[in-house]
Order: structure tokens, then sequence, then C-alpha cells
């Protein structure tokens, strides 16, 4: 069992491929060193190219384990010994990962987690597309936690959000989901890749030279004006500790009411003061817009059709693209909800505008469709015909 | 009690003598401690077994020791030991630290977790190492019940056995750890009682010097949650039942029959048979996991 030669680290050039092969070659140019998953379609392509590709690349391990939560609990523990990893799955594994993204979430673990999402709830349609994840991605796991997710709504897109995802979750020393849809994970299209020298990688913080390895505090935020502690890994001779109970800044658990309020609001306050850091929405004639349409993924790509026949038709319509949609982009909804209405399409029965609703203050109309296709053009157009209408 | 007999007689303490220090003061994690565990536990007696094992029996520096604990009493134990080390979720200490494993190969995981952790909701990530033969030392103490949360049945408690949660005693059959370690491809296999803590201390060492998956069962007392329901006694009166009830036993008397190592209890008796000692040792043993992976990948150049 020899594997044949070494691979170049990078494709440059036009590519004519599809999502889950993008994402890959993100990973990859982003430095991933391991990576263990479980094997589920839509997303069983990028275990299958990976596991060609990683060890070819210099990479130590890319394998298949027993189950979805063995993936994510191997993937925090190889993080903790300093390497860039990764897991992917699909709805029924992402329920399955749940616990262990709290334990990633709690003891600040470097992360990235794709997420191809397809119909359910439960089995419910394997291995279509589906867009019903958004809630599950914040609210799956218990307790609270400041989560972290990008979408993609092109192949080119999966690649450039995957090494994004990779800086974030370095630079900000949390989890960082990947959420994309069935369609945008298998559909294919070109693709660019730029020179290895024009991509920008950032690696996590280690602590400064000099360090007293005694005294060293693994959560400690002192001196840190962006509140992410700088990391130290296994072996090092820090003696570092990590623990999914509420923890002192050296790792030490103690149960304490205004400890774990503190530990809390510190790990989401670490997302808000670093919002900048996430990529903008993506928008399209919004400017003089009367309606607006807000989508993400694949529906975006529906929608952006629906407002340019709008617009030909003479309706002011518009279209915001959420790319990161957790933390929730609330400024731009309030920024646009006195001069517009919205329409929000989705492949779920209303999930994306729950938050919208709320940043909006007023009721915003839903174009849902179910059973693995997007709204179409049609359907969307439709409604923002309807919406001028009254 | 008179109130007589209530105060205490101050010439009996005695005051802790300048520079008394415990001998593993350094490799404890002061801060942590006192600990949660209820006086007379055998967990104490496991963590200073190792903690005897890594400084006296084996070679490995401290620095490439780390320690991973599932949830639960002994899930604790992780937190209270200064080397490095995690405290993961409910089942997954084992998984945790094959990734690190994996990614680190110099490191040498060590698991310290209880029997509900390592076998109930962690069996499949158990069986999976053992198969994988990763590089990782597992000390599973076991005391046939989950103590933490209360005292319910665990795969481990004995048939007629009772506990908050079988009132009637226990119906379904306990598992033997140790055969289904071995069973799963583990290449060292050694199970102790508290009671024999030097042979526990020495069998921990030589686990950790063996490359591959090595499997430590430590049978111990929870005599506030197994003993009182089982009218067991105090955690003297159960290591004296371990001391009484353990069987030596080695390779040679095992062969291949592993129903051999099978622990007995009796109602209203408690333990009447644990055979202990080292069961498996294969000294031809197969390449370790991440050794596997450094062969599999070679590449031409």
């Amino acid at each position: 069992m020899v594997v044949e030669q070494h691979q170049p680290k990078i494709y440059p050039g036009l590519h004519f491929k599809n999502g889950n092969w993008a994402i890959v070659e993100g990973a990859i140019i982003s430095g991933i060193a391991e990576f263990f998953a479980y094997p589920i379609s839509p997303a069983s392509e990028i275990v299958e190219y990976l596991s060609y590709r990683l060890p070819a690349v210099g990479g130590k391990a890319a394998f298949i384990v027993e189950d979805e939560i063995a993936s994510i609990n191997m993937c925090i523990g190889a993080s903790w010994t300093g390497s860039k990893v990764m897991t992917t799955t699909s709805g029924p594994g992402f329920s399955l990962k749940q616990e262990g993204i709290g334990l990633a979430y709690m003891t600040e673990t470097p992360l990235v987690i794709v997420n191809v999402q397809r119909g359910g709830p439960s089995t419910g349609l394997p291995t279509f597309s589906a867009q019903g994840d958004y809630m599950q991605v914040q609210f799956g796991s218990h307790g609270d936690y400041p989560a972290v997710a990008l979408t993609p709504w092109s192949v080119q897109e999966c690649f450039e959000l995957t090494i994004k995802a990779f800086n974030l979750s370095e630079q900000l020393r949390t989890p960082v989901i990947l959420l994309t849809d069935g369609e945008v994970s298998r559909m294919m299209e070109s693709i660019t890749i730029p020179e290895e020298k024009e991509i920008e990688i950032i690696n996590r913080k280690t602590p400064a030279k000099g360090t007293d390895k005694a005294t060293f505090k693994q959560f400690d935020v002192t001196n840190q004006p962006d509140l992410v502690p700088p990391m130290a890994h296994f072996g090092e001779g820090y003696t570092i500790f990590g623990t999914g109970l509420t923890h002192l800044d050296n790792g030490v658990p103690l149960l304490d009411e205004d400890l774990h309020s503190k530990l809390i609001h510190r790990l989401f306050k670490k997302i808000e003061i670093n919002k900048n850091l996430f990529p903008e929405p993506d928008l399209h004639n919004v400017d003089d817009a009367e309606i607006i349409v807000i989508a993400t993924g694949i529906s975006a790509r529906s929608a952006l059709e629906a407002i340019n026949i709008a617009r030909e038709k003479g309706i002011k319509a518009g279209l915001i693209r959420l790319v990161t949609v957790w933390p929730f982009p609330e400024e731009i909804i309030e920024k646009y909800t006195k001069k517009a209405e919205f329409i929000v399409a989705e492949m779920s029965m209303g999930q994306l505008i729950w938050p919208v609703e709320r940043y909006a203050r007023k009721k915003c109309t839903l174009v849902s469709r179910l059973g693995g296709t997007p709204p179409s053009p049609k359907q969307i157009l439709k409604a923002i015909e309807e919406l001028k209408q009254r | 009690m008179t109130e007589e007999e209530l105060k205490i007689d101050k010439s009996t303490l005695v005051k802790n003598p300048k520079g008394f220090k415990h001998p593993h003061d350094e490799l404890l994690r002061k801060e942590a401690i006192p600990t949660i565990y209820c006086p007379g536990c055998g967990i104490g007696t496991t963590i200073n077994a190792f903690l005897e094992a890594i400084t006296k029996y084996c070679t490995i520096p401290h620095n490439d020791v780390f320690v991973v604990s599932g949830i639960g009493c002994s899930g604790r134990a992780s937190g209270y030991i200064n080397l490095d080390g995690f405290h993961s979720i409910h089942g997954r200490a084992i998984p945790f630290a094959s990734g690190v494993e994996i990614a680190q190969p110099k490191l040498k995981p060590v698991i310290i977790s209880g029997d509900g952790d390592l076998f109930s909701i962690g069996l499949g990530h158990l069986a999976h190492a053992a198969r994988r033969n990763i590089d990782m030392v597992v000390i599973c103490i076991n005391n046939a019940i989950y103590g933490l949360t209360g005292g319910q049945d665990a795969p481990t408690t004995p048939v007629g056995a009772f506990s908050k949660t079988t009132p009637y005693g226990k119906i379904s059959f306990p598992f033997n750890l140790s055969h289904i370690t071995i069973a799963n491809g583990a290449t060292f296999c050694a199970r102790y009682t508290v009671y024999e803590y030097i042979q526990l201390a020495k069998a921990i060492g030589r686990a950790m010097n063996h490359q591959g998956f090595s499997f430590i069962e430590v049978i111990s007392n929870c005599h506030v949650n197994f003993g009182r329901h089982n009218n067991l006694g105090d955690a003297i009166a159960m290591r004296q039942m371990f001391k009484n009830a353990r069987v030596k036993m080695d390779e040679k008397d095992i062969g291949l029959d592993y129903h051999k190592t099978d622990i007995t209890y009796e109602v209203g008796k408690g333990f009447t048979k644990i055979p202990t000692g080292i069961f498996l040792e294969e000294r031809e043993k197969p390449e370790e996991f991440s050794e596997r992976i450094v062969h599999a990948y070679e590449f031409k150049k």
C-alpha cells in the first residue's frame, strides 16, 4: 500500500467541478492535517476525494471512523494538538454531532464542520437538497453558544468560504459551520482557483515566546483585545486542561453562577466584537428597491433570476443574499426594513424568516418549497408581483 | 450521644508536620482539590496507582502523557492530575484520545473513566479503538453502578444486585469487561481490585510501556451507592471482600477460555470470585495504528 506520488497542493486555473470538490481543495490549501468523518450522502464525495488527496499532499490522516459522534470528538482531539481539522456530514449526522459541537464551542476548539443539508426530518428525503438546518446550527446543541455559519451559493464560493471558515475558526478559536445544500455541493460549474500566494491563510494564536509554562492559562484573555485566548497544545509542556464543564481561565472546573455567566457572555462577546471579520451580505439592486428578496444558497440563485425579471417588468425588486447566516447580520435587515417589503425564499417551512422578521419588526412573505427543489424564479416572481399589487 | 462524647479530643489530632508532602504533590492540580470523591472511594486509589506507575514503572516522559476522561465520578480524574488533560463528554473519551494520538503519535493517551462511560454509552468507540490497535492505555474503574447520578444500575451490575433502579434485584446479565476488550483486539489486558494497589500500579506501568491498545480493569468500591443497597458495608469492608474474592490468574491459567475470567456475585454475600492478574500481553504485537499510518502513506520519492 504505497501512495504513488506527491500531488500538487493546489491546482490553479479554470476548472469545471462540483461544490464538494471545491470544499476539498479549499480545505487542503488551508492546511488541513486531519479529517475524520462518517459516510453520508450528499457529503460522501468530500470524504472520498479527501481520502485520496490528503495523504498525497502531506496530511496525516483522512479516515472514515465508526460513527458521527466519534468523528467530531476525534476532530476536537486532533485540534488540541495544533492541527487544522475538518469533518463533514449531512442533516442526520449533524444532529448526532450536536453534543460534540457544544463541547467544541465550550472548549473554544478551532474546527470546521461542513453540513451538506438534505431533506428531513429524520431520514427524510435522502439525498435531495434542503435548507432545513439553519435553526439546528444555532440551537441544536443544548445551552447557549454563539454559532458561526457561512453559506455558499456557487462552486467558486464553496472554495472561498471553506478557506474563510478555516481562517475564522483559527482566528477566533471557535468551530465554524459551512452550511451548503445538496444542490450547491453537487452541481458542476466553472471555478477559478487562484495561485497559492494570492490566498490568505491565518493560523491560530499560540502563547507568546517566553511565556512561563507553569503559570500559563489556556482560557486567559487578559491583554487580548479580541477576547480570543492564545491556544497551547498537548505535549508542549504547558499542562493544559480542557473541560466541557464551566471552568476558570486555567481550565479547572468550578460550578459557580457568576463564573458561568461571565464565561458564556465572553464567548458571545468574542464573536460580537469580531463581527467585522465575517463575510458581508451580497446585495443586488437593493438601493432603490421597494421589494427585497432575502435568500441564501441555491434559493438565492432562483431569487436573483426572479428579481431580474421583475426589474424588466418595471418592479423595483432587490436581493439580499446572506453569506454569514450566524451570527445573524441584523444590521442589513434593520437598514432596509423601512424602505422595502421583504420576501424570504427558502427550501424549508420557514426557518430563515424567523430572525428576518425579528429584526425587520414586521410580517414578511415566505416563499417556501419542500421536496428537494429550490423555489423557482416563477414562484418568487409571483410573490413579488402579489406584494406589489397589495 | 451525649454532648460530652461529641466533643473532639484535640490531643489526638496529629498536626501536619513541617515540610510534609504527598509523594505525588507535583503531579496533582492543587487548585482543583479537594476532590468530589466520597471518603474511601476507589477512584483515589486508582489515581494514586496511576501516578505511581508513571513515576516509577514507566519510561515515558511526563510531558508526553496526557489524561482524558469521560463523565462520571471517575470522569473528574483528569482534572486532578497535573498533566495535559481533557474532560470530554459522556462516553467520548476514547474518540477524543484517538484523534490526539493520530495527530501527534509521540503522545501517550491515558483514559481514566468508569464502566458506564466506557462500556455503556461508549462501547462502540472502545471496540473500534481496540480493533485499530491505537496506542493508548484505558483504565476502566468498574464499580458496578452509576455512582455520580445516584446509584442506578449499570451494564456491569451483577444479577440480583439491588440499586435505585433495580429495587427487586438486577435482571439482566452483566458484561465481562476484560472479555469484551480482548475479543475486540486489545493487545494488553489486566484486571486488579483496588485492594491490590501495588500490583495495579505495576500493571499500569507495564501497560504504559506496551505499544498498542492496553486495557486495565480496576474493580473499585462504591460503598455509598452500590455497597449501601446491597449490605456490603463501608469502604474497608468492601475492600476486605475484594481481598477474599480475588483469584490470581495469568495467561496460562486462562488459555483461550476467557469465561474463566467471569466475576461471580452472590446476593447477600457480595463478590465471591474476582479473577485478577494480567490476562493478556501480546509480545509479538501487531504495529500500533499511528505507525501503520506512517507506513501506509510512505511516498515513493
